[in-house]
């Protein structure tokens, strides 16, 4: 216990108290207080234990830079977010806060043993010993390296918040709410501009909030940025990304700092579309490295001051300093006259300003310059420190609770690397700073490099007596990397600060080197012996801290997650109790079972009823397109492989359409209305790519040709009827059209109305049997269907879902593109030359068609597979092979795209792509399944009525 | 995100609007069948794909539905410039 609440200071409203607890414990904090102010008040300095050694961590900084101190917070079901820093969570009544990575506790836990064996966990440790023997993998590394490792524990249950997002756009978006975030504001106040200014804490001010000095300034300016009208102030919001042309991501979290929670969105995801941006993200404390520097109680010397003036908390009751820049001196000097001992400023420098020298005198702390700290004591928390002249001499022994680090600062520029801005070394501050943009944006304050901190000396590992392989001083916290680690990936070979930082994992935690990255690649040029610009440098990427997945989602989940298209005769679909598919974004009636039927026993009640009275099927999510103007037919002559020219007004054609590479890509049947108008279908999946393809062809290679294309996919209700008495079911509601077999025959399209409605009437057959396709304007679509049900009762009208259309397709051998093809089908191989156009000079995909490759023999084509065993149904997908008793892995030569148990045959049918399938009709082909293998022989794919008799009545 | 100017609306707007669409200025050819297998293939598979100015074509989807070209450094993502469709290469 070192930690203490100072009775006066701080910015917390000391009289709102708040209790909380953590790992079971409950404490006592304010409003305002963070997770880490409040439990160092309480004089808890044990945070959590490490990644890879489970050593025990206390605080490092104070802010979102925090490497150590990750913690879960709890709020019931499905409301766990592990790995939250404690120095970013805002303490309210009821707070369930927990440590991680300790078993069976924080202060005992069984994984430190890998802190004993440390020799054993060198650099590339994972690398090197898990690669063998394989069989280990399973029983004995991955569960062990699950429990020891990984950052916290993921929610189990759905997450029961939800999340909003908007966009905004605004002349200036400033980053950062410190003093220099704020200036930029105030400048802006006057003019037009629209503003946005973000800052990540509760609180605006950044690094005034830690100066008392500066409370009056922050206060006027605040309330003058609240009255400017031009000027949005986003709190708690974190910028996290910045992407292309100003485009920047944050994250606003808008309840998790609320004892009670509403019916509120717990974050609101920002997308910010800015003319100029700002960064003002201020500097980073670096940290020295030296053996013990992870105890807890050695923290930024900035830090601190923060605890001690934001929250009125002493980080412990005698304290020490190391340093290397001048910052932490007057950091100890705030400690001092707020009444804390300071025991000891260890300057690694011979010499300092004679001010601060001065200044260390006055307040009455002993100083000692040329020395550095050699070793911390105390396990869970800092007893005392050894120090020791920088030539080793002079070794002595000082008791403190607390030991401050002030390694000089590294801006911020993570944003600004994002944006892809370019990084100038400065040899003086031992740091990257911001140098030509590749956006409109610029840096200000402490990010740009400008500070007035002081000086410092840049400084890669602290001097020591030991011997600097049996130590541990940490270079990156959060993923457990020494310097020693660094030191030996150079010494196996890596070079460049890209293999060094995979090799040793620094800077690859969640905190992606905040701290370390610098220390890291000072201690890597040295043991290269080559200058920091010549090691080169990681990139920065979004996102800066952590971000739930919630967030990043939004609505876009559940039922908004994308829109589900429904057909004007879907509600009755529900309300018949229709069991639904999706298909692309269409929600589709898949089958219509009756009190106590499976699927199987609807789909084969559907199909009986298509083959021997009359079906109905909702059929409007077929794509449909218009194509209309002089050059109508010769657009789609050349688009589809069949000749149009010729099509007479009133007929309609089987389409097929290849990408250029000559496989088919999607099919329909389309009818001319008129000398220039065609009605396309197409696949429900295919429409909109069909419609993208064909206005690229004819917006970019035939311009010339007077065709306009437009989508009318929802513009039709369209209602199938399918089966022997469909003709005398329609006839009477039928006006304008004569549906006599020869006025009217197969593959024809009539317009005149039906039930008064205007229509489309195809006579098309997806079935098999004599059929309609009728389409009505959408709105009049379930009035028709209702009306068809009606009339149709007499005759055992049935309503058939996707499935039975499936099988009754399936018996008649025509495809499903996209399911009997996969985009390496070409017309010959799905037994589909018939609809090729010899005679035509050119369509889109001809050429390809004689390319060598496709006329090659083994390709896999189309065929019909009947099992041996009629009642054996196949699996769509079985691979397919030729000689079974061959030794595994085996020679697959095909696969099953369509099988279904075929209620008109009695049997099973399926359809198969097989290598060279055309020519093993009636051969003996072997799908190996578990337990079995099946036998099945190639046929045809057309199992039902060959001849077409039944369309032709 | 990327900000597209059409240059048929001759506006610049969020990238969500447009579909990308493959390398420009690859003309279909206008006698396929006199090509030889290996010329056509090229025209099908061959893509420059190179690291700096590339010619592409964008679709402005949802917007006015055009297609048009742009020259774009694939290696900064900068828009050099967008043209409409059959206006000469830059
Ligand atoms: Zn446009």
């Amino acid at each position: 216990m070192s930690g203490l609440r100072l009775d006066h200071g701080g910015r917390m409203d000391r009289r709102r108290p708040v209790s909380f607890s953590f790992d079971g414990a409950t404490y006592q904090g304010f409003a305002g207080d963070t997770l880490a102010s409040a439990l160092l008040a309480n004089g808890v300095m044990l945070f959590g234990r490490s990644f890879k050694y489970h050593r025990p961590r206390g605080l490092l900084g104070a802010g979102s830079e925090e490497p150590n101190a990750l913690v879960s917070v709890s709020r019931g079901p499905g409301r766990h977010t592990p790995n939250l820093r404690a120095t970013g969570v805002e303490v309210y009544d009821g707070l369930v806060a927990t440590s991680q990575h300790r078993w069976p506790s924080l202060k005992t836990d069984l994984g430190a043993i890998n802190d004993r064996l440390g020799m054993f966990f060198p650099a590339g440790f994972y690398n090197k010993t898990f690669m063998w023997p394989r069989s280990f993998w399973d029983k004995l590394y991955e569960p062990v390296i699950r429990r020891m490792a990984g950052l916290g524990e993921a929610p189990s249950e759905e997450d029961p918040d939800h999340y909003a997002a908007t966009y905004a756009h605004c002349d200036l978006l400033i980053v950062g709410a410190g003093p220099a975030g704020i200036d930029a504001a105030l400048e802006a106040s006057g003019t037009a501009k629209r503003v946005i200014l973000i800052d990540e804490q509760d609180e605006a001010g950044g690094g005034a909030l830690a100066d008392p000095a500066l409370w009056p300034w922050l206060q006027e300016s605040l309330k003058d940025l609240a009255a400017a009208p031009n000027i949005t102030v986003l709190r708690r919001t974190t910028a996290f990304g910045y992407y292309h042309d100003n485009f920047i991501g944050a994250v606003e979290r808008l309840t998790d700092h609320l004892a009670q929670i509403g019916d509120g969105a717990r974050e609101k995801l920002w997308r910010i579309r800015a003319g100029e941006v700002i960064l003002a993200q201020g500097a980073i404390e670096r940290p020295l490295v030296f053996a013990g520097n992870d105890v807890p109680g050695v923290m930024l010397a900035s830090a601190a001051r923060t605890y001690l003036h934001r929250y009125g908390v002493a980080v412990g009751k005698s304290v020490a300093l190391v340093a290397a820049h001048d910052s932490g001196w007057q950091d100890v000097f705030a400690l001092a006259r707020a009444g804390v001992i300071v025991a000891a400023i260890i300057e690694v420098r011979d010499r300092v300003a004679a001010a601060l020298l001065a200044e260390a005198e006055v307040l009455g702390i002993p100083v000692k310059l040329g020395h550095s700290v050699i070793d911390v004591h105390g396990r869970l928390a800092v007893k005392g420190i050894t120090i020791a002249r920088n030539d080793h001499s002079g070794a002595a022994r000082i008791t403190c609770d607390a030991l401050l680090m002030a390694g000089g600062w590294t801006p911020c520029v993570h944003l600004w690397s994002h944006s892809k801005g370019s990084l100038a070394w400065d040899d003086a501050l031992g740091a990257y700073v911001p140098d030509q943009p590749n956006e409109k944006v610029r840096c200000v304050g402490a990010c740009s490099g400008k500070w007035n901190f002081g000086s410092g000396l840049v400084i890669d590992a602290l001097p020591t007596p030991r011997d600097q392989h049996r130590i541990k001083a940490f270079v990156d916290f959060q993923n457990d990397v020494t310097a020693k680690d660094i030191t030996l990936a150079v010494r196996e070979g890596f070079k460049s600060i890209e293999h060094i930082k995979r090799y040793t994992t620094t800077g690859m935690a969640t905190d992606q080197g905040k701290t370390s990255n610098l220390n890291g690649l000072q201690i890597a040029s040295q043991a290269l012996g080559r200058h920091v610009t010549e090691v080169g440098l990681t990139t920065f990427r979004p996102p800066y801290t952590p971000q739930t997945f919630g967030a990043l989602a939004g609505h876009a989940k559940d039922d908004l997650f994308q829109p589900t298209r429904k057909t004007a005769i879907d509600g009755w679909a529900e309300e018949h109790g229709a069991v639904f598919e999706l298909v692309a974004q269409w929600r589709r009636a898949r089958y219509f079972p009756q009190a106590g039927e499976d699927m199987l026993a609807a789909v084969n009640r559907e199909c009986r009823a298509v083959r021997s009275a009359v079906g109905i099927f909702d059929a409007s999510t077929l794509g449909k397109i218009e194509v209309v103007g002089p050059d109508a037919a010769e657009f789609l002559n050349r688009m589809y492989t069949n000749p149009w020219k010729a099509l007479e007004p009133g007929r309609c054609r089987y389409g097929l359409l290849l990408k250029e590479d000559g496989f088919i890509t999607d099919d329909g049947v389309s009818a001319r209305l008129a000398p220039d108008r065609f009605h396309l279908t197409t696949t429900t999946g295919g429409a909109a790519r069909v419609l993208n393809t064909m206005e690229d062809y004819l917006q970019t290679e035939w311009p010339d040709l007077d065709v306009w294309l437009t989508s009318t996919t929802e513009q039709w209700a369209v209602i199938a009827l399918q089966g022997p008495l469909a003709r005398k079911l329609l006839e009477p509601l039928v006006a304008g059209i004569d549906l006599a077999g020869d006025a009217f025959p197969h593959m024809a399209i009539r317009e005149g109305t039906v039930c008064g409605v205007p229509a489309r009437l195809f006579r098309v057959s997806f079935t098999g049997e004599l059929g309609f396709e009728i389409n009505v304007p959408a709105a009049y679509g379930r009035a028709l269907w209702e009306r068809l049900m009606t009339d149709g009762a007499a005759c055992g009208i049935t309503p058939y879902g996707t499935e039975a259309m499936h099988v009754l397709r399936a018996e008649k051998g025509f495809i499903i593109v996209g399911q009997d093809t996969d985009g390496t089908v070409t017309p010959n191989d799905a037994g589909l030359d018939w609809a090729v156009g010899k005679k035509k000079p050119d369509f889109v995909g001809r050429r390809s068609l004689s390319r060598p490759d496709i006329v090659a023999p083994g390709r896999k084509q189309l065929v019909g597979l009947l099992t041996d065993d009629p009642a054996v149904v196949l699996e769509e997908g079985a691979q397919i092979v030729a000689d079974p008793a061959q030794s595994i892995p085996m020679k697959m030569i095909g696969h099953v795209t369509s099988a279904y148990w075929s209620e008109t045959l009695g049997r099973s049918i399926a359809l198969a792509l097989v290598a060279g399938g055309h020519a093993r009709l009636g051969e003996t082909l072997y799908l190996p399944m578990p337990g079995q293998v099946v036998r099945a022989k190639v046929s045809g794919m057309v199992f039902f009525d060959p001849a077409g008799a039944r369309l032709n009545v | 995100m990327l900000l597209i100017h059409c240059p048929y609306c001759d506006q610049q707007r969020a990238e969500i609007e447009f579909a990308y669409a493959g390398e420009a200025h690859i003309a279909r050819p206008l006698d396929p069948a006199a090509m030889s297998d290996e010329d056509w293939a090229r025209y099908l598979f061959i893509r420059s794909n190179p690291r700096g100015r590339h010619h592409e074509r964008w679709r402005h989807i949802h917007g006015c539905g055009r297609f048009f070209n742009a020259v774009r450094d694939t290696a900064t993502d900068k828009f050099e410039a967008t043209y409409q469709a059959g206006k000469p290469r830059r």
